[in-house]
Parts: C-alpha cells; sequence; structure tokens
C-alpha cells in the first residue's frame, strides 16, 4: 500500500485549530505586555506568593533530588518505549471497560469528542481543568457543534466568563487580581449576588452556587489526564477544588483526552510523580484531591468511558534527540513562576496554549519552530527554570538548540558571508577595519546602526572601534 | 481495495516508533534512591491536617458516636454506606443508608460519615478505595461536611506505602483537607465545591 511508505513520519501539529500559535510575535506582545502595570503587579505578588510556598514544602523533604532523578529516568523510558506501553494502556482499559480512540491531530481529536457527546444527546459538557483540550481548541469545536462546554475549574470560569484567554497552566487566571474576578462575575455570572464582595472566600463560594446545579444535571464530562498506567489501566487526575470529582463521578459519560506522553509504566511510578507534583505546582503537600480510577466501576461514577489518545506534533518532538526531554513535562508550571521573563510579561505574550520556559521550548517544537520562531529566544537563558524542574527538564539546553533551527533572515547570512570573504582577505580585512574607525568621527558609544541594521543595536549597544587596531599598533612596534 | 484505509492507531503507532528509533526500545533503569520505608508518626499526620483546615479528633473507638454527636447538630441528616459500622452513628441524628440514594438526596444531606482505606502521615491524605465502609465515591462529594473515621493500622508514613496498600482497579479518592483553591492570586482558599468542611476521627 502506497501510504505505508509515508506512514511513519512524525507530525507536527497541523495550522488553522486550536492554540499552540499566536497571533503576532513574543517581543510584540511582550512589550505590550510589559505596558501594563496592573499585570506586571498581579504576576509578581502571585509568583513570589507561590515560589515562598513551593520553596517551603520542597525543603521539607528530603530526598528532593532523588526523586528528582527517578522522575526524569521514568519519563526517559517512557520516550524510549512509548508505542509498547501505549498498546498496554489500551489493552488494559479496553479489558476494564474502557473504550480507547487514537486522533492524529487536534481535528481528529475534536471530531471523535464531538461525536461521542452527540450520540449521547447532550448539548452540554462539563470539563475539568485540561491543557490538551485547550492546545486543541475543543471548545470552539464543540461551540461550532452546537454544544456548550462549561468550565469547571475555578481560574478557568473566571477566564471563560471574562472572554479572556489563559495565561498559566496552572492558574489560568492569575493575570487576575480579587477586584478584577468580582467586576466579572457581577458582569458574566448569571444570578451572582449583587452583593459579592472580592474576599477570595466569597468569589469561591458564587462560583460553588453558580456551578452545583450543572454539575447534577450534565450529564457528559471531558477531562484531560495527569498519569495514565501503563500497567494496570488505571487514569489520575490532580486537582484542588473538587470540581475534578464532580466531573469524573457525576456524569453517565466521561471522556478523557490525553497527549501520548502522559502514560507511566507502572503503578509504582506515581509514588514518584504524587510527591514532585503537588510541591512543584502549588506548593502543597499534596493537593486537596486526586482522583483514580479503571474503566469502568459498575455501580460507582461513569458508566461510559472513553480515552482519546493523542499525537498532535508530539511525534515530531520526540524524534529530535535533543527536544524529546520537552515531553517529560509534568505541567506542573514551577518554571513560569522563577523565569524572569514570564514574571515581568505574563502568558499571553507567549501566544500558545504553553506559556513560560516549557513553553517557549513545547510549543515551537509542537508546530514547527518556523511557526513559533521568536519563542525560544524569549529567555534570558538564566537557568531558574532547570532548578526548579521536579523532571529537571533541561530548558536552557533546549532554547539554545532550538535558537539553532530558527530559521535566519536572508539580511543576516549576507552579513556573514561578507565578514567571511573580507577575514579570508588581509588587505580587505585592514581597510574594513580602518572603515570601522572611522565610525568613531560620526557616532559615540551606544548610538544605534542605521537600518536595516538598526533592529541589532535596538537591545544591545554597539562596541566602540578603538582609535588604534592592533595591526597598526604591531606595526609601530 | 485500493488505499485500504490506515488507523490513526496505526499512524501514531509508526510515527512514534519512527521518532524514537534511535532509542530502540530498550528499557531506561530508574534509580530509585528515594525514601521507600519510613516510621509512622500519628503526631505528624494530625499536624498536616490540621495545618490544611481539616479537625482532627483522637479519641477510642468506643466514642465514635459521641464524637459525631458532637459534630452533627440533633436531627442533622447523615448519608451512610452499606458497610458503616453502626455502632459509629449517634441516635440523635437521622441516618439515609446508601440503597441507591439519587444525587439530589445526596446533596441536600447534613454531612456523610465514612471509613478509610488508607492514611497518609508525611502529606495529611486520607485515601477512599469504594469499600463498603466508605462507598460510592459521590457519598462523600455532595455533602459540604465529611466525617472520615481512620484506624492507627491504616495510617503509612509516605505515598510510596500508601500505593503499596492500594488496589488500582478499585476508584480512589485521595483527599487532603477540605476542597480548596489557590485560584485567586495563588493564595489558598478553603471551600469550593467539594465538603468545606473535613472531621478525622483518629482511632488507636
Amino acid at each position: 500500500m502506497v501510504t505505508r511508505t509515508f506512514l511513519g513520519i512524525p507530525a507536527t501539529a497541523p495550522a488553522g485549530v486550536g492554540h499552540l500559535r499566536g497571533e503576532e510575535s513574543f517581543p510584540v506582545a511582550a512589550r505590550r505586555a510589559l505596558g501594563d502595570a496592573q499585570l506586571r503587579r498581579n504576576l509578581g505578588h502571585a509568583t513570589t506568593t507561590i515560589r515562598a510556598k513551593s520553596a517551603g514544602v520542597i525543603a521539607e523533604v528530603p530526598d528532593w533530588q532523588a526523586l528528582r532523578a527517578a522522575g526524569s529516568a521514568i519519563k526517559t523510558d517512557v520516550l524510549a518505549r512509548l508505542p509498547e506501553l501505549l498498546e498496554q494502556l489500551e489493552a488494559r482499559v479496553t479489558a476494564a471497560g474502557g473504550v480507547v480512540h487514537w486522533a492524529a491531530d487536534a481535528n481528529e481529536a475534536n471530531a471523535i469528542v464531538v461525536d461521542l457527546v452527540r450520540a449521547t444527546g447532550s448539548d452540554r459538557v462539563i470539563k475539568v481543568k485540561s491543557m490538551v483540550t485547550q492546545e486543541i481548541g475543543l471548545n470552539e469545536a464543540l461551540e461550532a457543534a452546537g454544544i456548550a462546554p462549561v468550565e469547571t475549574d475555578l481560574a478557568e470560569l473566571i477566564v471563560q466568563l471574562g472572554e479572556d484567554r489563559p495565561s498559566h497552566i496552572l492558574v489560568p487566571a492569575i493575570h487576575r487580581n480579587r477586584a478584577e474576578i468580582r467586576e466579572i462575575f457581577l458582569r458574566a455570572m448569571p444570578g451572582v449576588d449583587p452583593g459579592l464582595t472580592d474576599e477570595p472566600v466569597v468569589l469561591a463560594a458564587a462560583a460553588r452556587r453558580f456551578l452545583r446545579q450543572t454539575f447534577l444535571s450534565t450529564s457528559v464530562a471531558v477531562s484531560g489526564a495527569n498519569f495514565a498506567v501503563a500497567q494496570t489501566g488505571t487514569l489520575a487526575v490532580v486537582e484542588s477544588e473538587g470540581n475534578g470529582r464532580m466531573c469524573l463521578t457525576l456524569p453517565q459519560t466521561l471522556i478523557t483526552v490525553m497527549g501520548v506522553e502522559k502514560v507511566v509504566p507502572t503503578w509504582r511510578d506515581l509514588e514518584v510523580f504524587l510527591q514532585l507534583l503537588p510541591r512543584a505546582s502549588t506548593g502543597e503537600r499534596m493537593n486537596p484531591y486526586t482522583s483514580m480510577w479503571t474503566g469502568v466501576t459498575p455501580g460507582d461514577g461513569p458508566q461510559a468511558f472513553h480515552l482519546v489518545l493523542l499525537d498532535n506534533g508530539r511525534s515530531a518532538v520526540l524524534a529530535d534527540e535533543v527536544g524529546r526531554q520537552a515531553l517529560h513535562c509534568i505541567r506542573c508550571s514551577a518554571c513560569l513562576n522563577v523565569c524572569p521573563v514570564y514574571e515581568r510579561t505574563g502568558g499571553h505574550a507567549y501566544g500558545s496554549v504553553y506559556p513560560g520556559p516549557i513553553g517557549a521550548v513545547l510549543s515551537p517544537q509542537l508546530t514547527g519552530v518556523a511557526d513559533n520562531a521568536s519563542l525560544p529566544y524569549a529567555s534570558s537563558l538564566c537557568g531558574a527554570c532547570y532548578d526548579a524542574c521536579p523532571v529537571k527538564i533541561n530548558i536552557p539546553e533546549l532554547l539554545v538548540h532550538l535558537r539553532d533551527q530558527v530559521p535566519h533572515p536572508r539580511g543576516e547570512s549576507a552579513a556573514m558571508a561578507a565578514a567571511a570573504y573580507a577575514m579570508d582577505h588581509p588587505a580587505l580585512y585592514a581597510a574594513a577595519q580602518r572603515a570601522a574607525r572611522l565610525s568613531r568621527l560620526t557616532g559615540r558609544r551606544g548610538r544605534g546602526l542605521p537600518p536595516p541594521l538598526s533592529g541589532w543595536t535596538a537591545s544591545r549597544d554597539l562596541p566602540e572601534a578603538p582609535a588604534e587596531t592592533f595591526r597598526q599598533w604591531w606595526a609601530k612596534r | 481495495m485500493v488505499g485500504e484505509a490506515v488507523s490513526s492507531r496505526e499512524v501514531i503507532l509508526s510515527r512514534l516508533r519512527a521518532a524514537a528509533s534511535d532509542g530502540a526500545g530498550a528499557p531506561v533503569p530508574v534509580p530509585r534512591d528515594y525514601r521507600r520505608e519510613g516510621t509512622v508518626d500519628l503526631d505528624l499526620l494530625v499536624r498536616r491536617l490540621t495545618d490544611y483546615r481539616a479537625h482532627v479528633h483522637r479519641v477510642p473507638e468506643a466514642a465514635v458516636a459521641d464524637t459525631v454527636a458532637g459534630i452533627l447538630p440533633a436531627s442533622a441528616t447523615v448519608v451512610v454506606p452499606p458497610g458503616l459500622p453502626s455502632a459509629w452513628l449517634p441516635q440523635t441524628v437521622t441516618a439515609l443508608p446508601d440503597d441507591g440514594l439519587d444525587n439530589q438526596q445526596i446533596a441536600a444531606a447534613d454531612g456523610v460519615v465514612t471509613a478509610a482505606a488508607v492514611a497518609i502521615a508525611e502529606t495529611g491524605t486520607v485515601v477512599l478505595d469504594g469499600s463498603p465502609d466508605q462507598g460510592r465515591r459521590v457519598l462523600t462529594l455532595l455533602p459540604d461536611l465529611h466525617i472520615c473515621v481512620v484506624r492507627a493500622a491504616q495510617v503509612v508514613a509516605g505515598v510510596p506505602q500508601a500505593l503499596t496498600r492500594l488496589a488500582p482497579h478499585r476508584p480512589l479518592t485521595w483527599i487532603s483537607g477540605p476542597s480548596a483553591t489557590s485560584d485567586i492570586e495563588l493564595n489558598r482558599v478553603e471551600g469550593v465545591h467539594g465538603p468545606r468542611t473535613l472531621h478525622l476521627i483518629l482511632l488507636p
């Protein structure tokens, strides 16, 4: 069969669907974000809080580095034998009464979920916060099919009601403070108490009242997955509020979408990740609720369970021997919280649904570097993200690796070729040095170059040419 | 048939095989130098639970019913899983045994009393596994108050020891304090969708 020849070529995520590509480059979006003083105050406050909390509970664990090493090795192992583990997972889930679907990309995953929801007759789904369904643009696909997706995580609800975009992996509404959240609820939450205050407890209670009846009356839920155990077919979702438990327990049908890299080999492997994730993520010893289920349990919870395994560019990431470590990510967001760039620009500037340091290495690989070419430069390479990562992803190494792959402007290669030619020809080189000396007459240190070279000097000082070149000095000796 | 449909399953698996062909599919050794043993510290469990605003009561088994009576007002309705020891319930409350209660009935109850499968001292966690003395997952989800009775023998030191005691095929709910959120300015606030009040009765 002809297609078989092309079957095994790893593919990037298609354009035109989902939220992996921004509409503008990082520098353009970041410049605007930097002008928003409120945003910078909100982010500074939130990231400072979480850094202190996380550092405190990590310091309590004497074997943190051993856990990181184990977590990293387990993920390396997973990536070395993904096909085998996914087939094992499929067999176990199927044996436990679940149905496994395979989606090569976002379009296919969305179509599978829409069809599954339609088959139930429901025109509404409740959703657990999930990065992967944001990645594939599932909400838009459901809406286009006449199905209303209801986000039930508090921060996702704030984003949805505010007609906003998520800006953080863990806390999608991190860019909003309590006063702004109160305004959004007053404006967009049906039936909200007009006397609502901006105390977090009061805001949380408003969300509880608003969603309770929806939880009880919706027959289909969509979730992501934090972990899927190949050995047992067990899925795990880690959360705080109980909205996840509602979605995973109350409806008749549960549809879980997960990236293929989320599989872990054995039940025992959870002992590593359930220690790493909460401490690195929300800075808790354990998050309030973790749900684990294996297929369908008669008489308890959803009686129909569908698992959608998604590629959407992951095979392309896996194909890069250096880049594939980005697939280790357990979506804790520790790298965002310690990043001096993220703290100042916020998540929207990255364009993709995956912001911050991990987004800067994951998004360009999922889409192909050309489609997110500015992201590998959205970093000072300070390395704080590598130190913070609970599974030891060497993000600075990845950033440099990806910078190598970014297509360079034609003018730059022409300039480099000219420089190489001059350096190969001593007379020409001496002439160029004399010309550089002349620039002392026309410009002073710190002045920019004229266009088209002004882009280079917009954020860099031009070194001052010396009064005398080394050759001239040597010639006088 | 010309161009027999290739399933997405085949497409994805062959893509992944091609992508990782350098690794040759050999298992990678995992260093497990982290703590897998530890002594159980019941006081630590109490401190961790209290830190997350759970209320802890350390009483002998004979005093469970009185403790429950002290938590719930007289004539409160309490959801009861089918295998809960009847001696744990005081006469003062109205028991709603789960013989197929519907969600509205469960949500309207004042509280729920269950046992647990395992508790983890280091993280302040109790794990329910759907055994008859814990019941369906929904029982501990909709009522606003959860009273969970744990025996000292069920407490383990850390997460690794808990996983060895749990059966993966059972529906598991790990609970560490009452429902909470960190979504507003990354501060933890108790009380969103799950029970807003959690009591743990710790038996010797």
